[in-house]
């Protein structure tokens, strides 16, 4: 009997504890750190390694952010590629003609948000369901970054000497990328942003049941313009970042986050259902999909496995934050559950 | 008491492409009264609300609320809640993965000095709502709880708590008692009771014939879109009703 209570108190703080936002992941992101130190002990018990990846995570995880707001509404956006790339290149375009650099940034953004509000627009007005839509619109922006910077990349190594990209993207101390700092500012300002403001209960409502969101008084069109124009500027902002620390712009620039920022919301916890949004998982994940990168280089493993292990990772993430969510929603250990019973 | 109904509609037209779910209906509400609203499946009596509360606009016709004209392009439901007019709908308006603290709140929360949520205050409130208006005692749920684990009487719960919470001068109860068990259908009904005793009015979608004429003031019929009786409870006995309903059936027969 005793023995009974003690068991179920030690399931229900287990319980607790990975129900505290992002836990999952988190121990997700531990046990391959654990898992790398192991089979690459050199480069993972040194620093270097956290230092690069935290100088290559941030434009990803920026973009990531913005998306896990996007799917908690319920919507899905793949336009970002190519507004990354438009990002990259108004920047390096303004840096490169005139020596621009905070002008060149907030150019950058606000191209960015009126191409975000330009999709949301067409999302909403003209009635296509967001999928198609950005679809689309990658093409249409992908195509007219390449058509205005025709065809050819910018090169901007002279950024490297000014205040702009110290502040941006210098080492703090020597070793911590202050990209890092950035990242870590805007999440916790997207999570504020979805968990305790009244647009990102909005989201949260219009991506749980658009009928409801609209029988409390959300004016749901309105809301999902916005959260697409928030979307535009993080990612046109993700390609400052990124065209800052590796100092070139080509136009096929934002195209490989494609995939690996949408795996990272996923693996984050997100629900691709909407309705509810993991801001500290996601930022979590984006940390796992760069790991995974790095930690298969450094343990002399070929390059092809990074994508069958974000795959192997991404499947596991997802069984257990819905098995951390509610254990019946895997049907498999719904199964084992009901037989142990029997 | 101000003569001015609280909602009049003058010939609203409703169509849904090429359905027309509201002929020419022409209604008004009063003050402090309950208006039991009936109707067979697909008569048009959420349609009706809705375009009393801004879900939807009219095709065509006017919308009076406390005397002045409605503007149907800028009303909607935002508007409806500052003209003091709360639904509760049958389906639930509730967000089912949301806590039920956020469902209080909804679309007005309570803010801070910044914009951002007042969590504490709005859980505070939540709290007592459940506790003293709704009577939610024991059985695990408060209002971290999401709606998903409620019951279907628990939700109508919630929903008719916000009402009251919202100090709304007409409140609209769409079929507020479908799957409710009987006692938790006899809550609803004194709820509606004590709408009338805090001097509101209530508009009251309902099948069950014998419960509306029970706690209605006023009796209005919707037959496919349109008005076919208005009449107060007192005016007919429940036999004559009934008998009434049932001849409307007859006509659509032999039609
Ligand atoms: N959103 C909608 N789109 C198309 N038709 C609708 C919609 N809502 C209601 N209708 C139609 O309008 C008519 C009235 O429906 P409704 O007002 O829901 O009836 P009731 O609430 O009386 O059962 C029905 O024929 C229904 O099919
Ligand atoms: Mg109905």
């Amino acid at each position: 009997m005793t023995a009974k209570k003690s068991n179920s108190e030690k399931t229900s703080l287990l319980v607790k504890l990975f129900s505290i936002e992002g836990a999952g992941t988190a121990l997700v992101f531990i046990i391959l750190i654990l898992l790398f130190m192991f089979t690459a002990p050199r480069a993972f018990t040194g620093y270097r390694i956290y230092m690069s990846f935290m100088a290559s995570v941030p434009p990803a995880l920026i973009i990531a952010l913005g998306l896990t707001l996007v799917a908690s509404a319920g919507e899905m956006d793949l336009s970002f590629p190519a507004t990354v790339a438009f990002g990259s290149y108004i920047f390096s375009m303004l840096f490169q003609q005139y020596e621009f650099t905070w002008i060149a940034l907030f150019a950058a953004v606000m191209v960015g948000t009126l191409m975000g509000f330009i999709n949301g627009w067409i999302i909403t007005k003209l009635g296509i369901p967001s999928m198609i839509a950005s679809l689309a619109m990658m093409f249409l922006w992908g195509g007219l970054v390449t058509i205005i910077s025709n065809g050819i990349s910018i090169a901007i190594p002279t950024i490297q000497a000014t205040f702009f990209h110290t502040i941006m993207v210098g080492r703090i101390g020597g070793y911590f990328p202050a990209q890092m700092i950035w990242a870590l500012a805007i999440s916790a300002f997207i999570w504020l942003l979805l968990n305790r403001h009244p647009f990102g209960e909005n989201i949260l409502f219009i991506g749980d049941s658009e009928k409801v969101a609209k029988v409390v008084g959300i004016p749901v069109a309105r809301e999902r313009i916005k959260l697409f124009t928030l979307m535009g500027a993080l990612s046109a902002l993700a390609g400052v970042f990124l065209t800052v620390e590796t100092n070139v712009y080509f136009s096929s620039q934002g195209q490989g986050y494609l995939l690996t920022v949408i795996a990272a919301v996923f693996i984050g916890g997100t629900s691709i259902f909407g309705g509810s949004g993991k801001v500290v998982g996601t930022v979590f994940a984006a940390l796992i999909v760069a790991i995974i990168e790095a930690g298969l280089v450094a343990s002399g493993i070929q390059g092809f496995w990074t994508r069958f292990f974000i795959g192997v990772v991404f499947i596991l993430s997802v069984v257990m934050n819905n098995a951390i969510e509610d254990p019946d929603k895997v049907p498999l250990i719904k199964s084992i559950r009901l037989r142990m019973k029997r | 008491m101000p003569s001015t109904p609280i909602v009049r509609l003058e010939n609203v037209s409703k169509f849904y492409g090429k359905v027309e779910s509201l002929k020419n209906v022409s209604i008004e509400i009063g003050n402090n009264e309950i208006v039991g609203l009936i109707g067979d499946n697909g008569a048009g009596k959420s349609t009706l609300i809705k375009v009393l509360t801004g879900v939807e606009q009219p095709t065509s016709g006017t919308l009076y609320i406390h005397g002045k004209k409605i503007d149907a392009a800028n009303y909607s439901v935002k508007e409806a809640h500052k003209l003091k007019i709360e639904t509760v709908y049958q389906d639930s308006s509730l967000g089912e993965k949301q806590p039920l603290w956020r469902n209080f709140f909804v679309g007005r929360p309570i803010t801070n000095r910044f914009g951002f949520i007042d969590v504490k205050e709005e859980k505070r409130i939540a709290d007592q709502i459940m506790r003293t208006t709704i009577g939610f005692r024991g059985v695990g749920i408060d209002y971290d709880t999401p709606v998903s684990s409620l019951s279907g009487g628990e939700r109508q719960g919630v929903a008719i708590g916000r009402a009251m919470y919202f100090d709304s001068d007409l409140i609209v109860l769409d079929e507020p008692t479908v799957a409710l068990a009987l006692k938790e259908v006899r809550k609803v009904l004194d709820f509606i009771r004590s709408i009338k005793t805090g001097g509101r009015s209530c508009i009251y979608i309902e099948h069950n014939i014998q419960h509306v004429y029970e706690v209605c003031d006023r009796l209005l019929v919707l037959d496919r879109g349109e008005i076919v009786l208005d009449k107060p409870t007192s005016s007919m006995t429940y036999d004559e009703l009934i008998n009434f309903l049932m001849s409307m059936h007859k006509i659509e027969e032999t039609n």
